[in-house]
């Protein structure tokens, strides 16, 4: 079915009974040609784009809970390409031209609204990076502009611009960042992937991989044993415990990061604000609430909830540089699981196992990349060379020298 | 999350520094043959387990111990404290 507002207004008039669900539940099959592992935003993605751009139909996703309940759920929806390294920036600019036309592109309603994202700087030393990752931007084909104390305070007055120990000299906007409904991310690229031939497995955990001298030729599940020519990793956040499953070990810390939500406002924040040097970001959802957080906790987690340091540590961040904040009241805070890579980057490569692919490391920025990750993963699975964007996201660039430290902070994934 | 420090007693974890997974104590040898290997396996991989984890801790706000804390990273309870140079040595580092 075609959702269309002529589809709202005829099914308006017969009393709505004409929707059908949006996926389908099949068994599965015993075999398929690619078994994607981790039904979150990348993994559907991946299959979406398998299908769509490589005409590759006998695919099965399997997740081991329900479609989009892990990271693609919990995150503070935001989107930009604002990176500095060309291992990196390219990338997220075509993540931000994908998202540009992603609605048209999957005929689903993902609310994708580009509202404007700012970094504040605060001393000279710090505009002068920010003018740089800036002309990066630039040559990327993304958009940047700085702007100035002045005009940050005509546009965005309620910012605490005197704050003494961190007073606003300006900022970096990217007006093509903005929000997205998160959820709808998955729910869009299922049911794009769904309607072209993808069957998407719930409830199926996978417990191991069938590998036979060095090449893997299926994955066992909770429902039972399926082959498959290759088999495709996704599920940053329990990237270290699926992949232990094939013997691997990986340049990767699982972290848990925190965020909240406020009660229902009316608008005050027009678009995202970052306020790095304080760890705290803040943006305002559709439907009132302002969605922020910070820093993540710093130690190894997998339990998907975070302690209370933290949750002062971002909240003094917030009443330090947008004190209205106070006013508001907490509505929830919850925690996710991520892969924090050794460098902060992320890695879409193949694995020394044939037919074994990953795609993971995605710190806490995965949801950004949905859609470049699952479009450069499909190009890997399809062709079986990297897409000229994801080159350098490889599995052993530790071994070759060829890291991409965006902040040049070394091997030490709770700096990143 | 509390620490139960060996010689402090119980401590607020806000008051340490994380570093990482308590392999970092076993330095691979810098001479030996496979040494190039042995350092990308020391400096970049990890088991990262679900479960289990032996950590190490910097007592920074405190006495500036090293700690090795064996905590669960499913539910973060802590099982044992140790000092890492009690580990250390018992793993056959220094003297």
């Amino acid at each position: 079915m075609r959702y269309s507002a002529f589809k709202i207004f005829t099914q308006g008039l017969t009393g709505n009974k004409g929707w059908k669900p949006v996926w389908r539940e099949p068994e599965p099959k015993p075999e398929y040609d690619i078994v994607i592992v981790g039904g979150g935003g990348h993994g559907l993605s991946t299959a979406y784009y398998l299908a769509k751009e490589y005409g590759l139909r006998n695919i099965a996703v399997v997740e081991k809970g329900w479609i989009g309940s892990g990271n693609v759920g919990r995150n503070t929806t935001i989107i930009r390409s604002n990176y500095l390294l060309p291992g990196n920036q390219p990338f997220y600019e075509l993540s931000m031209k994908l998202w540009e036309n992603l609605e048209q592109d999957f005929n689903y309603n993902a609310m994708v609204s580009q509202r404007s994202i700012l970094n504040l700087y605060h001393s000279d030393a710090q505009r002068d990076a920010f003018v740089r990752r800036a002309n990066g931007m630039i040559l990327s084909g993304a958009d940047a502009e700085i702007a100035g104390a002045d005009q940050l305070r005509a546009e965005l007055p309620f910012l605490d611009y005197d704050n003494a120990r961190f007073p606003i000299k300006g900022g970096l906007f990217q007006r093509r960042g903005g929000t997205v409904r998160h959820d709808a991310v998955a729910w869009g690229y299922a049911r794009g992937a769904d309607s072209r031939g993808v069957d998407i497995l719930q409830n199926c955990e996978v417990t191991g991989f069938d590998i036979e001298n060095g090449v893997c030729r299926g994955v066992e599940t909770s429902s039972g044993a399926i082959r498959a020519r290759k088999v495709a990793v996704c599920v940053a956040g329990s990237s270290g415990r699926v992949m232990a499953q094939a013997g691997m070990r990986l340049p990767i810390e699982t972290h848990v990061l925190q965020a909240f939500v406020t009660e229902g406002l009316k608008p005050v924040l027009p678009g995202v604000i970052t306020f790095g040097a304080g760890h705290f970001y803040v943006s305002q959802s559709d439907k009132g609430g302002l969605v922020f957080g910070g820093d993540i906790d710093g130690y190894n987690s997998y339990a998907q909830r975070g302690n209370l340091p933290v949750v002062e540590d971002v909240a003094e961040g917030g009443m330090a540089i947008m004190p209205m904040i106070g006013r508001a009241r907490l509505l929830r805070s919850w925690g996710g699981v991520m892969d924090m890579s050794m460098d902060g980057s992320p890695f879409i490569d193949k694995t020394h196992i044939d037919g074994l692919y990953f795609n993971g490391g995605w710190c806490y920025g995965g949801f950004k990349a949905t859609p470049a990750s699952g479009y450069c993963y499909a190009h890997l699975l399809a062709k079986d060379v990297p897409h000229p964007v994801a080159t350098e996201m490889r599995l052993d660039r530790f071994q070759t020298g060829h890291m991409i430290d965006e902040k040049g902070q070394g091997n030490q994934p709770n700096l990143h | 999350m509390i620490i139960n420090h060996p010689l402090l007693g119980p401590r607020d974890a806000a008051e340490f520094v994380y570093l990482g997974d308590a392999c970092l104590i076993d330095r691979p040898d810098w001479q030996a043959e496979d040494a190039a290997g042995k350092f990308h396996e020391y400096g970049y991989l990890r088991d990262n387990p679900a479960g289990l984890h032996q950590e190490l801790w910097y007592h920074e706000q405190g006495d500036r111990s090293w700690l090795v804390v064996t905590r669960d990273t499913l539910t973060h309870a802590i099982s044992k404290v140790e000092l890492a140079r009690d580990v250390a040595r018992a793993r056959g580092r220094g003297s």
